[in-house]
């Protein structure tokens, strides 16, 4: 199973000595427990790949002519803890005079969904760099959490307009309470009341390799 | 020629919609029934199975199949104790454990799990029941 000093995945084996961690995408790590504590476990690891809300905190170094600097907060969406400090000092750098030598962060805080299990609206203000300018942009998105609106965002930005991740700066994610403020038509069409439609197309896929039957698209 | 009744009928189409049961057909729950509590988008909805054992969460419709049951007056985005409730309330496990669907289901699954001399029995009596049948339609032929 586990082979001394490699790191090893190993999935749905189940031996008494190992710690079990699972996590959103059902894969299962499993490690050695004597790991457990060596390992300084960042909630981050868990969800590598997708991404999360994190609250930042820093500083300017304390200097004799401020021995008292002004803390900022950032809220920032990054797959893990690394990559939001990083952005933090991105933004930083170009908000204020502070940088990563001449700063310091003081504390890095994921911010989960209060609510995962209801469908929100949400607006997100954005400002991205094209080939050949930068624009800002405003977008909505229906979906059960900041993050995820944030992540399809992503998706939708490189699916429409190529842009990557280092060339997209999120201005500003707002849950859209009342219908009204809602803007765009795409997400209008889906609070019609008493919406209902039919999927009239479907092709059924069969796992089998061979069918003696034509698929019926009709459902 | 208003006056003419048209023949022709609509197809009547599985509608997405709030209290529209679906059968999950991928993943950790796949086999169990849900219910459509809020439409997400064109491709996700938000589904609760709270009797079924399936936790509320999004699901995307292309690993779910809509069935013809519908929880009736199921409002937009009732919580799981409301679902359980109207669940019961409109019978929707014992009108699914009544389709011929389920059954179809029912009976594959028996199926796969027979072992050697159950299938081996399952021959005995196809080969005693078609016997029946072809006695029964002989005699019949030569009574006509």
């Amino acid at each position: 199973m586990i082979s001394g000093s490699t790191y090893n995945y190993v999935p749905n084996s189940g031996l008494d000595d190992q710690h079990q961690v699972h996590d959103q995408s059902g894969f299962s790590l499993q490690f050695p427990m004597q790991w457990v504590d060596s390992i300084a476990w960042d909630s981050a690891m868990l969800a590598v790949g997708r991404l999360q809300e994190y609250e930042v905190i820093g500083r300017h170094l304390p200097t004799e002519t401020d021995p008292a600097p002004k803390l900022y907060r950032l809220q920032i969406f990054a797959p893990n803890s690394v990559v939001a400090k990083s952005r933090y000092w991105y933004f930083m750098k170009q908000l204020r005079k502070v940088k990563k030598s001449t700063g310091e962060i003081v504390s890095v805080k994921v911010i989960s969904e209060k609510r995962p299990t209801k469908v929100k609206n949400f607006g997100i203000w954005i400002r991205y760099d094209s080939r050949s300018g930068t624009h800002n942009m405003y977008k909505e998105y229906r979906d059960l959490s900041r993050t995820s609106a944030v992540e399809s965002l992503y998706q939708d930005m490189a699916a429409r307009h190529r842009a990557r991740f280092r060339s997209i700066h999120i201005l500003k994610v707002v849950e859209l309470e009342k219908s009204e403020d809602v803007k765009r038509q795409y997400i209008k069409q889906l609070l019609t009341p008493g919406l209902k439609f039919p999927l009239p197309h479907r092709v059924i896929k069969s796992k089998q390799l061979f069918s003696p039957n034509r698929p019926s698209t009709f459902y | 020629m208003s006056e003419e009744v048209t023949t022709v009928k609509g197809s009547s189409w599985r509608l997405v919609e709030v209290g529209r049961v679906i059968l999950v057909n991928k993943g950790e729950y796949a086999g169990k029934l849900a219910t459509i509590v809020e439409i997400i988008d064109h491709k996700r909805v938000l589904i609760d199975g709270p009797i079924s054992g399936v936790p509320r969460q999004a699901f995307p419709l292309a690993r779910a199949t809509l069935t013809p049951i519908v929880i009736p007056k199921l409002t937009r985005g009732a919580r799981s104790g409301t679902t359980a409730k109207k669940w019961t309330e409109a019978g929707i496990d014992e009108k699914w454990a009544k389709s011929a669907w389920a059954q179809k289901i029912k009976s594959r699954e028996i199926r796969w799990g027979l072992t050697d001399f159950e299938r081996f029995q399952v021959v005995i009596l196809k080969k005693q029941r078609r016997y029946a049948v072809k006695k029964a339609l002989a005699k019949a032929k030569k009574s006509a």
